[in-house]
C-alpha cells in the first residue's frame, strides 16, 4: 500500500511563449503511515507535484501508482483517488461556500455518495478532530476569523477520511499560536488515525519538530530526501538554493565549533537541550 | 485546464507590430474591420487576406496560436453560414426538402464566414501585441476629444484596465477554487443540465466572495495613494508618436484607399 512516482514531468503551458517545466524527472515512493516534510522554494514545483498526487494534473510524461494501480489508466476512477488522497490548498478557507460549516464540512463524504446518517457522522468526527469547538458548527463560515476558517476547511477533506493527508502550507499567514496548534492536531491526527501525512512547506522550523522525512525540492527537481537529521547536516546546500535549516542546527554546529561536544544531529529544541545539559555535566564531571 | 483561454490574451514578443503606438494600433484595427464590410469580389478578398497575412507575420506571434482564439467562435461561424447557405433566395443548385442551396447563397454564406474568422483573427492581433495597459493608454488618449461633451473618458478607461488587469487574476482564482472543489470530489462535468448547473453554485460563491474582496482591496489601495480620479494626472510612460508609426497610418492610409478604389472600380 503506498505512492509510487516513476519519472514524472510536467510542462505548464506546452507549445506557447509561456512555456515552463514545472517538474524535471520526480522518482518518489511514499509508504504508509508515513509524516514526510516536502520542502522547497517559491517556485520550485512543490505545489505541483502534489496536485499530480490526487490525479488534478496530468503528468506529461512518466507514471503514478497508487496501491499498485497505475491512476492513469483508462478506468481508474480518480474521484475516488481524491476521496483517498485528500489535498489541503494554500488558503483552503478561501473554498467554503454554503450556508453552515457543518454543511460545507458534509461537502466531501456527500461528493463520495455515501448515506447522509455516515457523512453527518464523518463530518462530526472530522469537526472535532479539528478542535473547532462546537459552538461554531452551525454558523456561516464567512464570519469566523482566519484560522478557524482554516480550520473548518480542513475538516472538510478530513471529512472524506482520506489514507493520505496532504497539506499545501497550512500555517500560511497564521499567526505562532494558530500556527503551533493547526500543526500539533495535524500531528495527532497522524498518529490516532494513522494516516500518511505530506506537509508542504517553505519553513523548515515548521516540519522538523514533526516530521520523520523531509523531501527537498528546488526547480522542479528533488533535491535532497532523507531523515530530518541528514538534511539538516546539509545546511550549506540548502542555503544555496535559499532555504535554511533550523536555528538549533546552527546554535548547535556554532557550540561544536568552539569546542563544546555537542550532538550536531539535533532537530529539535527539545533535543538540543539534553545534548546540551549531557555535554555540560560531562565537561562538569571531568573538572571534578 | 481553464488557463488555455487565449482571447485578449498578450502575447510577448519584440516585433514592429508590438512596439508600434497604441493609437496607430487601435485606428490600424478600426480600418481593418470596415474594410472586411466594404471589399466585394476576389480581388478584395485577395486584398484583405493580404493585409491580414503582412500583419500576421510582421507580429510574429505563430498562426497556431492565434487560430485557438477562433475555436471559441465557432458556433456563432457555423449559425451564420447556415442561415445565409440556406435562406438565400436565388438560383436553386441542391435541393433536399424544404431547403435548397442557392448559388447567392453559398456565395453569401462563404464571404461572411469568411468576414467573420478575419474580424476575430484582426482584433486579436491587437490584444495579443499590445499590453492592456498601452491599449486602454491608447483609448484614453484617442478619445480625449469626447471629454468636451461631458464623456467621462478617464474614468471610462481607468475601469476598462482594471477590469482587463483582473482577468487573468480571477481565471486563475476559478482555476484554483475548481481545483480544490475536485480534491473534495465534485464533479463539473457529468449529469444533466440542472445537476451541472448546481454543481456550479461550490465553485461560484467563493469566486464572488474574492471578488468582491480584491475589488474592496483595490478600492482601498488606490485612496490609500490618494487616487481621485483624472484631473492633473500625469503619466509614469506618455504615448509619443515615432517615426514609424508615421509609416504606420501612411500605410493603414494606402490599404483603405486600395479597397475602397477596388469597391468603386470592380
Amino acid at each position: 500500500m503506498s505512492m509510487i512516482l516513476d519519472k514524472v514531468n510536467y510542462i505548464y503551458s506546452a507549445q506557447t511563449a509561456y512555456e515552463k517545466q514545472a517538474l524535471k524527472n520526480i522518482n518518489l515512493k511514499i509508504a504508509d503511515g508515513e509524516f514526510i516534510g516536502l520542502i522547497g522554494h517559491t517556485g520550485s514545483g512543490k505545489s505541483t507535484l502534489i496536485q499530480h498526487l490526487n490525479g488534478l494534473l496530468k503528468a506529461t510524461s512518466g507514471g503514478i501508482y497508487y496501491n499498485g494501480r497505475d491512476i492513469y489508466e483508462e478506468d481508474y476512477s480518480l474521484k475516488e483517488l481524491r476521496g483517498k488522497v485528500g489535498l489541503v490548498f494554500q488558503y483552503p478557507e478561501h473554498q467554503l461556500f454554503e450556508s453552515t460549516v457543518f454543511a460545507d464540512v458534509c461537502f466531501g463524504p456527500k461528493n463520495l455518495g455515501l448515506p447522509r446518517k455516515e457523512t453527518e457522522l464523518r463530518a462530526f468526527a472530522a469537526l472535532r478532530s479539528v478542535g473547532l469547538s462546537e459552538e461554531y458548527w452551525y454558523q456561516p463560515p464567512f464570519e469566523m476569523s482566519g484560522g478557524q476558517k482554516r480550520r473548518a476547511a480542513i475538516a472538510g477533506v478530513l471529512a472524506m477520511k482520506p489514507d493520505m493527508l496532504i497539506l499545501d502550507e497550512p500555517t500560511a499567514g497564521l499567526d505562532p499560536k494558530g500556527r503551533d496548534e493547526i500543526l500539533g492536531q495535524v500531528a495527532a491526527m497522524h498518529r490516532e488515525l494513522s494516516i500518511t501525512v505530506l506537509l508542504v512547506s517553505h519553513s523548515m522550523e515548521d516540519v522538523a519538530d514533526y516530521v520523520g522525512r523531509i523531501i527537498v525540492m528546488d526547480q522542479g527537481s528533488i533535491l535532497m530526501d532523507g531523515a530530518p537529521k541528514e538534511i539538516f547536516q546539509r545546511y550549506q546546500e540548502l542555503e544555496e538554493v535559499g532555504l535554511a535549516a533550523p536555528q538549533v542546527t546552527y546554535l548547535m554546529h556554532g557550540l561544536r565549533e568552539n569546542g563544546i561536544p555537542v550532538d550536531t544531529g539535533a532537530t529539535t529544541v527539545e533535543e538540543a537541550r539534553e545534548s546540551i545539559l549531557q555535554a555540560f555535566t560531562k565537561a562538569g564531571k571531568l573538572r571534578q | 485546464m481553464i488557463r488555455d483561454i487565449t482571447i485578449g490574451q498578450y502575447y510577448p514578443s519584440n516585433s514592429i507590430i508590438h512596439r508600434l503606438d497604441p493609437r496607430v494600433k487601435l485606428m490600424g484595427t478600426l480600418t481593418y474591420v470596415l474594410s472586411l464590410f466594404l471589399f466585394r469580389g476576389l480581388a478584395g478578398f485577395a486584398a484583405v487576406t493580404a493585409g491580414l497575412a503582412a500583419v500576421v507575420k510582421l507580429s510574429k506571434v505563430p498562426f497556431r496560436y492565434m487560430v485557438k482564439g477562433l475555436k471559441a467562435i465557432a458556433a456563432i461561424l457555423a449559425i451564420t453560414v447556415m442561415f445565409n447557405l440556406f435562406l438565400t433566395p436565388g438560383e436553386p443548385l441542391v435541393s433536399v426538402w424544404k431547403l435548397k442551396i442557392t448559388e447567392e447563397g453559398l456565395k453569401s454564406a462563404g464571404f461572411m464566414a469568411v468576414r467573420l474568422s478575419y474580424l476575430i483573427l484582426g482584433s486579436s492581433v491587437l490584444t495579443l501585441a499590445t499590453t492592456p495597459n498601452q491599449l486602454t493608454d491608447g483609448m484614453e488618449k484617442s478619445l480625449r476629444p469626447f471629454r468636451r461633451i461631458g464623456v467621462p473618458v478617464h474614468e471610462v478607461s481607468m475601469i476598462m484596465s482594471i477590469a482587463l488587469r483582473f482577468i487573468p487574476i480571477l481565471i486563475e482564482e476559478t482555476d484554483k477554487i475548481m481545483k480544490a472543489q475536485l480534491a473534495r470530489g465534485a464533479d463539473f462535468e457529468s449529469g444533466n443540465l440542472i445537476k451541472r448547473a448546481k454543481a456550479m453554485v461550490p465553485l461560484l460563491v467563493p469566486l464572488f466572495i474574492s471578488a468582491f474582496r480584491r475589488a474592496n482591496d483595490l478600492a482601498m489601495a488606490m485612496e490609500a495613494r490618494c487616487y481621485n480620479g483624472g484631473e492633473g494626472r500625469t503619466k509614469m510612460k506618455p504615448l509619443k508618436y515615432k517615426g514609424r508609426d508615421g509609416v504606420a497610418y501612411l500605410l493603414i492610409a494606402g490599404y483603405f484607399a486600395g479597397i475602397i478604389m477596388l469597391r468603386v472600380w470592380m
